[in-house]
């Protein structure tokens, strides 16, 4: 919302501020104003003069040599190609030193462009006369203004007087961010009202009248309501012997000042009554009106209409409709039709200022999908009481500017009239809310400038209409808050009952989650949420995959973005080959992040969200690397048992030898291997990736942060070593679970120290050696004791098929 | 006798001397002290003597023998210390050569100022709960006083699932889950990705993050409101800053306020950062509407609260410097090591 200092002083008179005090001072009441633009900003010693005298330019063609008047002793001379000037013609000029906003094809120079004399084609010019782009507008809000050339001045202009201040530009521009929940705002009397309570200074309202000219309404027009809920009221007036003609200055220039562009002085009498009132009006040519009858009713289902901006639209039964006795004639609240509308040849008008249902607005200006300035007002839900005002108000300004005679009599059709809201006044409660100590006198001062009257008797305060958003004692402590002032409200702790900060178990878990993955190097990434359902393509994953069964978002940013991710790699791949792509060398990243697995489909409960923990990397290191890693952390996270790892995975997406689900305590708790090259490369990875992704739910469950101190070894360790030869594929897993199995109490570690597969081994087999310790925590461990655990361990290798080697 | 005794002390004393190394000294200690060596051959030939001499005699070769222990050991000693001092002067390093690092990484900055953030609540009291990210319309809306059709379901450009079910567009529904439970009081914060229909842009994107922050107890009023945002605004930008609270609106809270810190670039006399102002809004808050406290089963008679929530990119952004949102998504390995 916009709003010019001018307009909102003509309803605060006294209101005397520089545009810096008012933005600060509004912003902090409430109304807050997102930056002001001053119009004369870039605008410098521009004065009116008159033109005495014009010669032709001795050496060019296209130029003229003007004697100015600018009101001083002399004339300026100023050399000008604009074709449109003549003698005695008033035009904007600006002087040596001065500054104008731009150049004439309408161009902006931030800070504006100095003017200086100087020689044109060997002739002096002292000035330039000024085009209305050059002053920084435009035609658009200046109609009056040639085409091409300087802005000419009506004759009454007064020559030396400030050029600027007769456009109308001494002024400054607010621009507002009204919440919602301010409907009233949406007006420069809104706006004004909330001035004058914040700079406590007298609000004086349009003193509405209309003189009438006879006759009666009812003689020209019925008007039947079909749906007084989607239209609570409709007022009509209808005003006869149009002239169109442009409508005054001052009108114009409001209006060019909030950015409204002048049309003709009907069509700116409803624009500017849209804007002070923030009621938007709609005029109709009354001999269009069949009947001379106004029905409104919904649309049928696939009625068609053509809208004024001539676009033929397809309605349904939702849309609200203005229809007169054979047709629908505008569509309501949203646009008039092109069968109504009013034209040059206008002889009698029928103006309409009616509430609509905000909510019923939106949703068809949605469905039809066209937005205009009147549905934008109405949707927001509009005050019906404000209706019989803003049309008067129209009304008289008809009369004011000559437009037409306005019939006496208004109809209106207002069933249900709404009543003004009471509200308990309790001070106690709004002070134990702010925590202030305000009396109640000082609360009802501030209620005064808004409307809100109190009644001693019962004890509550009535609330205008137009504020619909003050219905309970919380909304009352809000408006004394802020004419109290926010800044003002002490500041203190809560008191009462101590608690406890914490991090929940399985937050703590994923901080350690982060920890050892950055000391080992990994950083962290995020990814978004949803992805394409293309992503299961190039995972490789088959049609009958569980996890293609995602979430699937109804209204996406587009099919990139349409489905739930139920695999978290699709975000570690993408970012591992941007890397790659960006020529990073040894990268490695982790993630905690939510997949989103469905119970059902279509979702009827929420999904099951599951943070993974998920690494990625390529450049040093290799699947061992990324082994260390989980189970440094499961080890840190109190998990010590000793992790098994199953290379039957069975990820389409991972290399089919170099992959393992990663099993601990029987609980499948992650997957990890190597990126399949052929997913790699579809992603862009040219090297070797490796991923491991922990599921956070399965792990949180086996973790803990209790420990329990075991007593360090007081008795000698015994160490043997064993080698021996396996077939291939035997899995050092396998032998170490024999090991672990076998070696029974005593056995402390067993650490692989070697594996080999070459020469002097056969075809199929390889080589691997042991070193395993023995201890016991009570006593030194006999000869006997070790050898008989030993040949236990043997035996089992056997079994295995593996032979020992001395 | 003695003279024999005297010569073995002065030969061994000037071998000692003599020796250049520890293996020269024990050549000395071997051939004078060892078991075959001159003293001990000394002591066997006792015999020689007249037996009332003996115990003089005896007494003079172990006199003898300490003294030439106790001279080998200053020897010993006075070598080593030389031995170490040349290791010492041969072993110099060049000590400006660079670290062998072990390469760590690095935490997102999202998470950087998450923590700060929680460290400062949980310091306060609170706990911290997370909800879920993908939510009932009922918790993300209709319990916060946005009933069906209201325009700020529109505003906030809403994915939706199904009719019932969104992608949350706020952390707030945690609030209406925590509430529900109807333990009391509530000092609680709840971070989390939160999503809303925004194309991806240097200033925007569909998926963020959110702190919400919820306080419920009696007599809570909108000057504790103050003083813990205050607080925390100190607490995370440098305790010169400076808030400023404005009245706003939201459906959830009454009365409202967003949050103003002063720049903590410029201190507030206005930079390119704050653009101008002097002024960085960081965060929306306000009271708990009463319909809220009712709609989650709390008696707005007997309690009151205060609710916030602040956007934790934001704060990354404007903390870090970070002049596109899109890094944060692309994980540039250059990106992330700056933090």
């Amino acid at each position: 919302m916009n709003a010019s200092l001018s307009w909102i002083k003509a309803y605060v008179p006294d209101l005397d501020v520089s545009a810096q005090e008012f933005t600060d001072a509004m912003t902090l009441s409430g109304s807050k104003v997102e930056g002001f633009t001053k119009l004369d900003a870039d605008l410098e010693q521009i004065i009116i003069g008159r033109i005495e005298k014009i010669e032709r330019h001795p050496d060019a063609d296209k130029l003229i040599v003007c004697q100015v008047n600018v009101g001083k002793d002399e004339n300026i001379q100023i050399v000008t190609g604009a074709p449109n000037v003549k003698e005695g013609d008033k035009i904007p000029v600006v002087v040596d030193g001065g500054r104008v906003a731009g150049g004439h094809d309408g161009k902006m120079t931030p800070g504006g462009i100095k003017i200086k004399k100087g020689k044109l084609r060997g002739i002096e010019s002292n000035g330039m006369m000024c085009s209305i782009e050059e002053l920084g507008s435009s035609r658009d809000m200046y109609p009056e203004a040639p085409e091409l050339g300087i802005y000419i001045f009506p004759e009454d202009a007064k020559i030396g007087a400030d050029a600027i201040e007769a456009l109308g530009l001494r002024d400054v521009v607010f621009e507002f961010e009204i919440t919602s929940n301010r409907v009233d705002c949406y007006s420069i009397l809104g706006l004004a009202r909330e001035a004058a309570a914040t700079f406590r200074k007298e609000y004086k309202a349009p003193a509405v009248d209309v003189r009438g000219s006879g006759d009666d309404v009812n003689n020209y027009i019925k008007v039947e309501v079909k749906d007084s809920k989607l239209c609570p009221r409709y007022c009509a007036r209808v005003v006869k012997n149009i002239k169109l003609a442009p409508s005054p200055e001052w009108m114009q220039r409001r209006l060019a000042s909030v950015g409204i562009r002048p049309i003709n002085n009907v069509v700116d009498i409803t624009n500017y009554v849209m804007e002070e009132y923030g009621q938007p009006m709609h005029a109709y040519d009354l001999d269009t009106i069949a009947d001379h009858r106004i029905v409104v009713r919904r649309a049928e289902k696939d009625e068609k209409f053509v809208t004024l901006d001539g676009q033929e639209r397809t309605m349904d039964e939702s849309v609200l409709m203005i229809c007169d006795g054979e047709k629908a004639v505008g569509m309501a609240g949203i646009m008039g039709g092109e069968n109504s509308m009013i034209t040059d040849e206008v002889h009698t008008m029928l103006f309409e200022a009616a509430c609509f249902d905000g909510t019923n607005i939106r949703l068809s200006s949605k469905k039809v999908g066209l937005r205009t300035e009147a549905s934008g007002k109405f949707e927001k839900g509009l005050d019906p009481n404000n209706a019989k005002e803003a049309i008067n108000r129209a009304c008289q300004l008809i009369e004011e500017l000559g437009v037409g005679e306005v019939v006496d009599g208004m109809v209106d059709v207002y069933e249900d009239e709404r009543e003004p809201v009471r509200v308990l006044f309790e001070p106690a409660r709004i002070n134990a809310l702010l925590g202030t100590e305000l009396s109640a006198e000082q609360m009802l001062s501030y209620f005064e400038p808004l409307g809100l009257q109190y009644d001693e008797k019962s004890g509550e305060l009535t609330v205008p209409t137009f504020r619909q958003d003050l219905l309970c004692t919380a909304d009352i402590a809000e408006e004394v808050a802020r004419f109290y002032g926010y800044d003002n409200i002490p500041t203190t702790l809560p008191r009462g009952e101590a608690t406890t900060g914490k991090l929940p178990f399985y937050l703590r878990v994923e901080a350690v989650a982060r920890d050892i993955a950055e000391f080992s190097g990994f950083s962290q990434g995020m990814h978004y949420s949803f992805e394409s359902p293309k992503v299961f393509d190039r995972l490789m994953l088959p049609a009958d995959a569980p996890e293609r069964q995602a979430v699937v978002i109804s209204n996406p940013l587009g099919e990139d973005f349409s489905i739930m991710r139920t695999v978290s790699l699709n975000g570690m791949l993408t970012s591992l080959a941007t890397n790659y792509n960006r020529r990073n060398k040894n990268v490695r990243l982790y993630e905690l992040g939510n997949i989103y697995l469905p119970k059902t489909l279509p979702l009827q409960e929420l999904p099951d969200e599951r943070m993974q923990f998920t690494l990625g990397m390529y450049g040093d290191g290799d699947f061992f690397t990324m082994k260390g890693v989980v189970e440094e952390f499961l080890d840190k996270i109190g998990m010590h048992k000793k992790e098994t790892y199953d290379p039957k995975s069975g990820k389409p997406f991972l290399h089919p030898g170099r992959q393992a689900d990663i099993i601990y305590d029987d609980v499948k708790i992650g997957y990890m291997g190597e990126v399949h090259p052929t997913v790699a490369a579809s992603y862009g990875i040219g090297e070797r990736a490796y991923v491991a992704v922990l599921d956070m739910p399965s792990i949180v469950e086996k973790a803990t942060f209790e420990r329990k101190y075991e007593g360090i070894a007081r008795f000698p360790a015994v160490t043997r070593d064993i080698s021996m030869v396996v077939s291939k594929n035997i899995l050092v897993g396998q032998i170490e679970e024999i090991i672990a199995l076998r070696g029974g109490k005593i056995l402390e570690s067993c650490e692989l120290f070697d594996v080999y597969e070459g020469e002097q081994i056969q075809e199929g087999y390889k080589s691997v050696a042991y070193s395993i310790v023995f201890r016991a925590k009570d006593k030194t461990l006999e000869e006997t004791e070790i050898t008989e655990v030993m040949n236990k361990i043997l035996n089992g290798l056997q079994s295995l098929g593996a032979e020992l080697r001395q | 006798m003695k003279e024999r005794l005297q010569k073995i002390r002065e030969e061994a004393i000037s071998r000692i001397k003599a020796s250049k190394n520890p293996e020269a000294l024990n050549d000395v200690r071997v051939s004078i002290l060892g078991k075959k060596g001159e003293l001990t051959a000394l002591l066997k030939s006792m015999k020689e003597i007249a037996p009332e001499d003996r115990p003089a005699f005896g007494q003079l070769v172990n006199d003898t023998r300490a003294e030439i222990e106790h001279v080998m050991e200053d020897a010993k000693k006075q070598m080593e210390r030389m031995l170490l001092e040349m290791k010492l002067k041969t072993e110099v390093i060049d000590v400006t050569l660079p670290a062998k690092k072990n390469g760590v990484g690095h935490r997102h900055p999202n998470t950087i100022a998450l923590e700060e953030v929680e460290r400062i609540f949980i310091g306060m009291g609170y706990e911290v709960i997370e909800g879920p990210e993908v939510e009932y319309d009922l918790y993300n809306f209709e319990k916060l006083n946005i009933p069906a059709n209201h325009p700020a379901k529109d505003e906030q450009d809403t994915f939706y699932i199904n009719k019932e079910i969104v992608l949350r567009t706020q952390t707030s529904p945690v609030q209406a889950r925590i509430m529900e439970k109807g333990k009391l009081p509530i000092r609680m914060i709840s971070p989390g990705r939160v999503f809303r229909s925004d194309e991806v842009d240097a200033t925007h994107s569909p998926s963020f993050h959110q702190i919400e922050g919820l306080v419920i107890d009696k007599n809570i009023t909108f000057a504790d409101l103050k003083g813990t945002l205050e607080e925390f605004a100190k607490e995370l930008f440098g305790e010169d800053t400076k808030t400023k609270f404005r009245p706003h609106h939201f459906p959830f809270t009454e009365p409202s306020a967003e949050v103003d810190v002063s720049c903590f670039k410029c201190g507030g006399k206005g930079c390119r950062f704050c653009k101008g102002s002097g002024w960085i809004e960081i965060l929306g808050c306000g009271m708990v509407h009463p319909h809220v406290l009712e709609m989650c089963g709390i008696d707005p008679e007997a309690y009151t609260g205060f609710a916030f929530g602040v956007g934790l990119e934001r704060i990354a952004l404007l903390k870090y410097e970070i002049d596109d949102m899109r890094l944060l998504y692309e994980n540039d390995i250059r990106f992330l090591r700056q933090f």
